[in-house]
């Protein structure tokens, strides 16, 4: 869907972005993640060109990016805000035609979109007599209202109540099926894992690693093994990452460089063994570990 | 109509003429500037309370000068009074204010000028401290005079005044023009006066926008689909159109009051003006037949015109810079650091602005009407002057020239600066925005 070859920014004598490569695949929900001043926001504002890059190109499908492109892209800043002063109704047709739509376009699907999150009533009301959560709604609405083919949310569940969150989180999840490209940027790596399947690590301006969310964390596997029995059994001479009772059963993670086929084979012929499985890293870990020792190669290639 | 920028002109405009402190500003403004105006001429004509006023006059300098109406003279006798004596009686009587004249050793009227004191049971006022000086001043002169031997009577009858008729050389004979010089001076000073406010209450409002939309935080989301040039742009066109409607307003307006006026409240008045206007002088109507020539003598259209060019060259040059400051700073409050240096061009030509009137063609005049930060008000000063064409285009070219240049620079400011917050932004920093 969208796609950058060496994209480099520079503020000053701040590198804001060092060559960056990174495809986001059409249908995906893209988790654009990275500590604070990764360069994150640098990237988004290229890719709905609010400004340059220094050197590097943008593809958007098969071609460079084009400013009509704008039309076709949705995007939530993280900085966010309307016009306090002016007419809920009023400020949801500006911006829409601001996007290219006609004014009857604009109107008929702002309505739909009214009705469909329950505000048909704020549409007479200025802004500034909404509460925050009301506010949070019309601005989803101003992001989508286009019908754009890619959506780009930065740090979208930063100051949005739960309610809306869920909310909103669902109806990204069905513009998504109804095949929109979602991009979500976050430095809170933990909350985008249920809704991503594409992730992209960035640090320092530098792609660390992008791929499908579940390859990665394979690929990231690190000898963590989870093991649930009927007993609490003592596992002397391991590694012992936690333990958790619950009446169902005793979870114990353990740390091994080495597959546990003795313990499995052990625990098997003594009937204790309920579940066992190799626990995939998250995110964050993966982060952490990245970080710490660099990426790992990729040994399947 | 679905272009960006003009439904940024139309949002700009729209937000900004519906606004009830825009009909109350449009309407009130007027009524302002006609109030600033005659207030304090009223208050000026609005006869003071009358003061008495004790006189010890030692040398009998005054005497017998009894004062006039407001100012009523009352003769202490020296012979019974002292300073101490008189300041006590003053405090005890109705009487307002106490002038006590010594007579110092001899009778030497340098000497007694230099002591004279006056006092007064509440501030003197300004009227009664001259009236006194006057009054002091003719003594003191005819004093003098005799000591010399001249009567002050032949003083007064040479005294002359000469009032010089002055003309502007026409290009050939018999069309010269009455020099129009003090009401030429008038103009070109209120026409200065105006334009610099315009600018600065329009490009203001740009800043203002511009500190809205950032500290709103919607500014992101708008760039994201216009460019910030384009929403720079609109905004500057915007207000600048709500500028060019209010000061339409104002004219329809003023016209509709004179029309109204001089139709059905004071006829008699205009109609005998507009005679003295057309018809050949009456005796006795030479001076004011001579003040409608002086009005024939201002090029009204050019002045209107110059008005109109200078108002957006101008306001399109300082809004741009403006936008600029708006877009650095995070709240209006932060403004007043950058503000002094944008707007001192500015005040420079209105303090200016008397010389220029007093030498309209002279090199400060010149050269405050080239230099495009303060061309708009200096040569609005000297257009009712008549200024050389040559340099009209060129200061006018100058202006829109600079225009683009300033635009440009400030877009690039402003475009950095919309999306930066939370920083104490320096000159330093603006200086290195223009290169990123």
């Amino acid at each position: 869907m969208i796609r950058s070859e060496n994209v480099t920014k520079q503020y000053g004598a701040k590198v804001a972005l060092g060559g960056i490569n990174m495809n986001i695949p059409k249908g995906s929900i893209y988790g654009l993640l990275g500590p604070n001043g990764a360069g994150k926001t640098s990237f988004i504002r290229i890719m709905n060109q609010i400004t340059a890059p220094d050197s590097g190109n943008v593809y958007f499908g098969h071609r460079e990016l084009e400013p009509s492109d704008i039309a076709r892209i949705g995007y939530l800043p993280e900085e966010r805000g309307l016009y306090k002063k002016m007419k809920v109704g009023e400020q949801v047709l500006y911006l829409a035609k601001l996007k290219g739509l006609s004014a009857a376009e604009a109107k008929s699907r702002a309505k739909e979109w009214f009705i469909r999150l329950e505000m048909e009533s704020f549409w007479e009301n200025k802004v500034e007599d909404l509460s925050k959560g009301m506010a949070q709604k019309v601005q989803f609405v101003t992001t989508v209202l286009h019908k754009p083919e890619l959506l780009i949310f930065d740090e979208p569940f930063t100051g949005f109540d739960p309610i809306n969150t869920n909310l909103i989180k669902k109806e990204i999840k069905r513009l998504n099926k109804e095949g929109a490209t979602v991009i979500f940027s976050t430095h809170r790596m933990e909350s985008v894992e249920e809704i991503c399947d594409y992730i992209g690590l960035i640090n320092y301006g530098e792609v660390m690693v992008e791929g499908p969310l579940l390859d990665i964390r394979r690929h990231y596997m690190n000898g963590t093994y989870a093991f649930t029995t009927k007993t609490e059994q003592p596992f002397t001479g391991m590694n012992i990452l936690s333990r958790d009772h619950q009446h169902t059963g005793h979870t114990i993670t353990i740390k091994s460089d080495q597959y546990p086929r003795d313990i499995i084979q052990q625990l098997a012929d003594s009937n204790e063994l309920l579940g066992f499985e190799e626990v995939l890293p998250s995110v964050s870990e993966i982060f952490i570990d990245i970080v710490q020792n660099g990426p790992k190669p990729k040994t399947y290639e | 109509m679905n272009s960006p920028i003009l439904l940024i002109i139309q949002r700009e405009f729209l937000t900004r003429i519906r606004k009830k402190t825009f009909l109350l500003m449009t309407l009130l403004a007027p009524v302002l500037l006609a109030a600033a105006m005659i207030v304090p001429s009223l208050l000026a004509s609005m006869p003071e309370d009358d003061k008495m006023i004790l006189v010890l006059d030692e040398p009998s300098i005054l005497l017998p000068e009894t004062g006039t109406e407001q100012f009523k003279l009352e003769y202490l006798n020296p012979g019974e009074f002292n300073l101490e004596l008189a300041k006590q009686f003053l405090r005890e009587s109705d009487k307002d204010a106490l002038l006590y004249i010594p007579s110092g050793n001899g009778w030497d009227p340098d000497l007694i000028k230099k002591n004279i004191l006056l006092y007064g049971k509440e501030d003197i006022g300004i009227d009664l401290q001259r009236f006194i000086e006057r009054q002091l001043e003719e003594k003191i002169n005819n004093q003098k005079l005799i000591q010399q031997g001249v009567d002050p009577k032949v003083v007064t009858q040479t005294k002359t005044q000469v009032s010089v008729k002055s003309f502007t050389l026409g290009e050939e004979d018999g069309n010269d023009e009455t020099s129009a010089t003090p009401l030429k001076m008038g103009l070109g000073y209120i026409s200065g006066i105006l334009i610099y406010f315009f600018i600065f209450f329009y490009a203001v409002q740009v800043m203002r926008g511009v500190i809205e939309e950032k500290t709103s935080r919607i500014v992101e989301v708008i760039i994201s689909s216009v460019r910030p040039r384009q929403l720079m742009m609109g905004k500057i066109l915007g207000i600048g159109l709500v500028g060019v409607v209010q000061f339409l307003i104002w004219v329809v307006l003023s016209g509709t009051i004179y029309t109204v006026v001089s139709t059905f409240i004071y006829p008699e008045i205009f109609a005998q003006q507009v005679s003295v206007g057309t018809d050949a002088p009456n005796l006795s109507q030479v001076d004011q037949s001579n003040i409608f020539n002086m009005i024939y003598s201002i090029n009204f259209p050019l002045v209107l015109g110059g008005f109109v060019f200078y108002f957006f060259g101008g306001y399109f040059l300082y809004s741009a810079l403006f936008a600029a400051l708006g877009s650095a700073i995070d709240q209006e409050a932060d403004s007043q650091q950058f503000m002094l240096p944008v707007t001192a061009p500015m005040i420079i030509a209105i303090s200016t602005a008397m010389n220029i009137v007093q030498d309209p063609n002279g090199p400060i005049a010149f050269w405050m009407s080239m230099i495009p930060l303060t061309s708009p008000i200096s040569m609005m000063v000297r257009i009712p002057f008549g200024v050389p064409v040559w340099q009209m285009a060129l200061s006018a070219s100058l202006l829109v020239g600079t225009f683009f240049g300033v635009v440009a620079l400030a877009g690039k400011i402003y475009r950095v600066g919309i999306l930066m917050y939370g920083k104490k932004v320096t000159w330093k920093e603006l200086y290195k925005w223009l290169k990123y």
